[in-house]
């Protein structure tokens, strides 16, 4: 487990991207702009489990992050289908 | 290769970034939505070809991670937007001032 120079403004970027969409899913205005947060989140999330698997240096993460984002979007269309009522 | 690879990874960082600055800086739920799914996905995909280009024994798991990105993240964000439109939000339109 080495940081690089460019792995280490890669993580920084990946954090400051997380914290920008962490400040709309706190102060958003409605409820549709904290999950379209949450939805950015989670694939900012799935990309930084994607850059953790090369600086561990393990193939494992690779199946976390598929994981992840499976469950992810399952909630995200779950979560439309609530905010659009019991038809369709 | 291996500058190639930390190339590719930064300007994939960035473009995550730059998308997480357009979720905060838009003024709709709509614009935010294609801010927060097109350059995300992108930025993605380039953080996938960067650790791909890294590690060349990860390409099988990387395309498949790759492609269900590709496959999901617009299906999810396009079926918010939907609901979104059926539930009656509105849409921002630009204030004039002389009218």
């Amino acid at each position: 487990m080495t940081i690089g120079f460019a792995d280490g403004i890669v993580l920084g970027l990946l954090a400051l991207a997380s914290l920008f969409a962490l400040i709309r899913l706190w102060m958003g205005p409605t409820s549709a702009d904290r999950i379209v947060a949450a939805d950015t989140l989670s694939v900012i999330a799935t990309g930084g489990i994607i850059v953790l698997a090369l600086i561990f240096d393990s193939v494992l993460y690779l199946d976390v992050a598929l994981l992840y984002g499976v469950l992810a979007f399952v909630g995200i269309v779950a979560l439309a289908r609530a905010i659009e009522g019991d038809r369709a | 290769m291996n500058l190639l690879a930390d190339v590719i990874l930064i300007i994939g960082a960035l473009f995550v970034f730059l998308g997480a600055l357009g979720l905060l800086r838009m003024p709709d739920v709509y614009n935010r939505i294609q801010a927060g799914t097109k350059a995300v996905t992108l930025g993605s995909l380039c953080l996938l070809l960067g650790v791909g280009l890294n590690q060349p024994a990860w390409w099988p798991k990387l395309l498949i991670v790759g492609l269900f990105i590709l496959l999901t993240n617009p299906i999810g964000s396009s079926t918010l937007a939907r609901a979104f439109h059926k539930t009656g939000v509105p849409v921002w339109r630009e204030k004039r001032s002389e009218t």
